[in-house]
């Protein structure tokens, strides 16, 4: 069902079928210089080598510590920033060359933003913001402002209060609600979410996710969510994939990953956690060590001087992922069968 | 540090550069030929010619200004078509009284910019600040060429308690710091130093208030130190920005000196422009405003230094 | 599901429905310039400053009809009349014109060439400023540093030297202003730009896949402009004393026009017969010139709008 009533069913555009992803990443690079000019050149490893893929009409969550690189791997995929070099594919087409031009991919991937007040331009209504997307791709202004309308009106604002106000005059759950509309405004398939209920009150959190569920069904969207709340993660996603430093630590369904998780950090970020249960109270951070830095990261695993289980081959070899169960992989040489880890299990188990 | 002044030299030379184009095209501008200033109306199309080749007008522009540059860098800024005497003489004779008059005038706008500032600063929305506030306000909007005529009829005029013009009483060419041309600097330095003081006494108060409202300032009070304790680190806080500002304000005095000193009849850079181009005196033209932006863009790049100096947040090199 | 929200409730976020029954009209906001223009008219100094200047403009543009006798008209027997005569109220001039309505018809030129510098430089200006501010870059360094070798030129020399070049006249006057306006308006429209430039709002355009221009037509001057007009502004009251300078310096205008700036110069030798008229002109920049200050103060106070 599209946006508008009677309107082209996205799913019409569908090319590969069910079972190509809908986004596919791979080796993607981007370092960025940093700028003291003097000495050798130094650069900032934001996303530093990261493979993934988006299967249609899932939500994927991206998760990790500030630094991790899921910001820029956001930025990256939007087309935002320049990738250094990697390949993006988009139901099967690269993305940017003849076939899916930077232009009609804009139109099928859209995102929101974490800053609610900063995404939204102080000098225009709620509505000229939606309906700017729209008149710019060619939508009669009258139209463009007719959908703009029942957007707000499907994300919960009603048109005839909000659509004349400004920024400034609404509330931060409403405003996220505008970003919501206005990223639908397009009509995309894909819909990336940066930490967008991060900023809000938990209550108005959880009214803005169950709207997202509701759009996602109605519409047959497909969801990146990138967050750092697990709790949030947890109810949300269908899939998880944990980075660390730039590159991917962990990803797999969202039930293994947060129940039985395998790699390391991602052990240590869920028992981190603050827990609601008494009797099963938190006990201290796994995580030792300093939080690590983008210039100048460890050799080998990145998190080996901050692991429990770290030994000698994971400071010398870069652990690549490999499956630990189907759909699932990790990038850790001790669940790696013959990685050359004490810990890593024998060859005959692996899949 | 000395790698940030080598940086920024590096960073000025260019624009140097651009100002020494600009000087030079300027003259270039003038519609006319610029012998005609020169040459009596009917001379003869050799002598034009002769006089042409004699002061390179023949030949093409950039090799015109490749030349000109040359002769700069050694000191040598042409001879005034009006005088006869060597322009580097003129302007350098001229400059000095500038610097005085100028100099002085920054330090008496300085000085109760300062206090104003730091007045309505520190009694923010009180009849001391709006006093202060539209007395800023006056500085920056009054045309000081008519506030120096005003005073000259109050003070001169009126009263006779000041000389009216010149800077000394034998109408010499130079100022000397004796008793007897004390008098004539009053007035122009008055006047001059309105200006500043305005602009001065409007940002000390910003910041004064700024620096006020922090935290660290509760900080320090909570902690039991003494108003006269606060008032100190207010000072060093808004010492590199209100210095930063007192410079640059000397240069645009330093350059913009022309008007008053034309009502004052003051013998500096500024007199002398206005003779030069009152008599189409081309290079004496060239080289005043040459040596006056030189002058601005040295005492920027000073400027620039000494507040990352002082100024401890300022990233160097 | 969102709850179904019941009329008259408040949810969660702060999402108020209407009574069924309530009037159903569109709720337009003021806008920006709406909210600016409300508080600008309650500021008494501004709203004084206001009035002056559209009093001063009126006499400009009516000037021609309503001066009391004939500015160019002298009489070398009724030179320099004091303040307060029976036939000239304000005075005459040294050439015996009636001083009333030499004033009244200067303000048109001392208007004109105060204004329109910086009208013009504005547009040039701001133009420069917000291309160089958005497109960063080469771009943005070129034309930045070529602004910067103007502004090494203290702006009175730079209008001066420009002048004296130029030659007198009121359109090369008004060349050599602009000249010097331009810089400083492009900088703050560079300055302003630039911290615009990376706000989500426009990474959120640049999605929806508009061209760099059509961005810049519809999200940044909205946000720009505001900032960049306030500063334009405050030029005014610089541009009008510059401008009268150059007639001062007999670089602007040509006698027999009037003008303050002219004025003010042809009566300078007047100081000690009638100090008082002498000194007429230059208040009358005087009070425009503070004039525009006080407004555009005003101006900058009533945008400082949380944003």
């Amino acid at each position: 069902m599209s946006v508008i009533p009677n309107g082209p069913d996205p799913f019409a555009t569908d090319r590969g079928g069910p079972a190509q992803p809908l986004l596919s990443v791979s080796g993607l690079f981007k370092h960025f210089p940093v700028r003291k000019g003097t000495g050798p050149k130094r650069v900032v490893r934001a996303v530093d080598g990261v493979d993934f893929d988006v299967l249609k009409g899932e939500t994927l969550s991206i998760v990790g510590e500030s630094g991790c690189g899921k910001s820029t791997t956001a930025k990256l995929i939007m087309g935002l920033i320049e990738r250094d070099s990697g390949e993006m594919l988009y139901d099967g087409q690269p993305i940017g060359e003849r076939a899916m031009p930077w232009r009609s991919y804009r139109r099928q991937a859209q995102m929101v933003f974490q800053d609610s007040y900063a995404s939204l331009n102080p000098r225009m209504t709620v509505e000229q913001s939606i309906a700017f997307g729209p008149k710019v791709n060619g939508v009669p202004g009258r139209q463009a402002v007719e959908r703009a309308r029942a957007l707000l009106a499907r994300v919960g604002l009603e048109p005839k209060r909000f659509a004349g106000r400004y920024p400034h005059e609404i509330s931060g759950g409403q405003r996220q609600r505008v970003n919501i509309a206005r990223a639908l405004a397009l009509e995309p398939r894909l819909v990336l979410l940066d930490e967008a209920v991060s900023a809000l009150d938990k209550s108005v959190e959880a009214q803005v996710l169950n709207l997202l569920l509701d759009l996602k069904a109605e519409f047959g969207l497909t969801y990146i969510f990138i967050s750092h709340d697990l709790n949030v993660v947890r109810f949300i996603s269908d899939r998880v994939m944990v980075m660390y430093l730039g590159r991917v630590a962990e990803i797999g369904p969202s039930d293994q990953v947060l129940a039985a998780p395998s790699h390391p950090y991602t052990q240590a970020l869920l028992a981190s956690m603050p827990s609601l249960d008494p009797d099963n109270r938190t006990q201290e951070a796994l995580l030792a060590g300093d939080p690590p830095n983008p210039i100048d990261p460890p050799s080998g695993c990145r998190f080996h001087p901050r692991c429990t289980l770290a030994e000698g081959v994971c400071s010398a070899v870069e652990p690549p992922l490999s499956s630990v169960m189907p759909l699932h992989r990790v990038a850790c040489l001790a669940r790696q069968p013959g990685s050359g880890h004490s810990a890593a299990p024998s060859e005959a188990i692996a899949a | 540090m000395l790698l940030y002044i080598l940086k920024r030299l590096v960073t000025v030379t260019p624009v140097a550069f651009g100002v020494s184009i600009v000087c030079f095209l300027l003259v270039h501008l003038a519609p006319g030929d610029p012998l005609s200033a020169v040459l009596p109306a009917d001379a003869t199309q050799q002598t034009i010619d002769e006089m042409r080749a004699a002061y390179g007008f023949d030949k093409p522009l950039p090799i015109q200004y490749a030349i000109w540059l040359w002769h700069v860098l050694h000191g040598d800024l042409g001879v005034s078509i009006a005088t006869g005497r060597p322009v580097a003489q003129e302007v350098g004779r001229a400059v000095i009284n500038s610097l005085i008059l100028a100099s002085v005038a920054t330090l008496i706008g300085f000085t109760f910019g300062v206090f104003f500032g730091f007045v309505a600063g520190y009694r923010r929305n009180s009849i001391l600040d709006r006093v202060a506030s539209a007395l800023s306000v006056f500085g920056v909007s009054v045309p000081h060429y008519w506030l120096g005529m005003v005073l000259v009829i109050v003070f001169s005029a009126t009263l006779g308690w000041l000389p009216p013009t010149g800077a000394g009483p034998d109408g010499s060419g130079n100022w000397r710091p004796d008793f007897d041309h004390l008098r004539y600097i009053i007035l122009p330095a008055v006047t001059m130093a309105v200006i500043p003081m305005g602009i001065i006494a409007r940002t000390v108060r910003a910041l004064v208030a700024d620096i006020l409202s922090q935290d660290f300032v509760e900080a320090l009070r909570a902690k039991g130190l003494s108003e006269f304790g606060v008032f100190k680190h207010v000072v060093r806080n808004a010492a590199p920005t209100a210095l930063a500002i007192m410079g640059l304000q000397l240069g645009y005095l330093l350059g913009g000196s022309i008007l008053i000193e034309t009502v004052f009849a003051w013998p500096g850079t500024g007199f002398l422009l206005n003779a030069a181009i009152f008599q189409r005196d081309l290079p004496l033209l060239q080289g005043s405003i040459l040596v006056l932006a030189m002058f601005f863009v040295a005492l920027n790049l000073i400027v620039d230094v000494m507040q990352t100096a002082l100024d401890p947040r300022i990233e160097r090199a | 599901m969102t709850a179904p929200l019941t009329a008259g409730s408040v949810a969660l976020d702060g999402n108020i429905t209407a009574a069924p029954d309530a009037p159903e009209a569109f709720i337009a906001s003021r806008g920006f310039w709406g909210h600016v223009g409300h508080r600008l008219v309650r500021d008494p100094v501004a709203m004084a400053a206001g009035i002056l200047i559209v009093i001063v403009i009126a006499i400009a543009i009516l000037s021609p009809w309503i001066t009391p006798m004939d500015p160019y008209k002298g009489s070398m027997l009724r030179r320099l009349k004091p303040v307060g005569d029976a036939t000239y109220w304000l005075g005459s001039d040294e050439l015996g014109r009636d001083m009333i309505s030499r004033l009244m018809l200067g303000s048109r030129l001392s208007l004109f060439m105060g204004v329109t510098p910086v009208l013009i430089a504005f547009v040039i200006g701001s133009g420069i400023g917000i291309l160089a501010g958005y497109v960063g870059g080469w771009t943005n360094t070129i034309l930045m540093r070529t602004i910067d070798v103007f502004f090494a030129f203290p702006s009175v020399l730079l209008a001066i030297a420009l002048s004296g070049a130029l030659g007198a006249g009121i359109f090369n006057s008004i060349v050599s202003l602009t000249c010097v306006f331009v810089p400083q308006i492009a900088r703050v429209a560079e300055s302003v730009t630039t911290g615009i430039r990376r706000r989500d709002y426009i990474d959120a355009a640049k999605l929806s896949g508009a061209s760099a221009f059509t961005i810049m037509r519809v999200q940044v001057l909205g946000n720009v402009i505001g900032p960049i007009f306030v500063y334009s502004t405050s030029l005014i009251s610089v541009s009008m004393i510059l401008a009268s300078g150059l007639s001062f310096l007999g670089l602007g205008v040509r006698p027999p026009e009037p003008e303050w700036g002219l004025m003010l110069n042809t009566l300078r030798t007047a100081i000690y017969v009638n100090p008082v008229v002498a000194a007429l002109p230059g208040l009358a920049i005087f009070i425009v010139s503070i004039s525009f200050n006080l407004f555009s103060d005003g101006l900058r106070s009533a945008m400082e709008i949380r944003q």
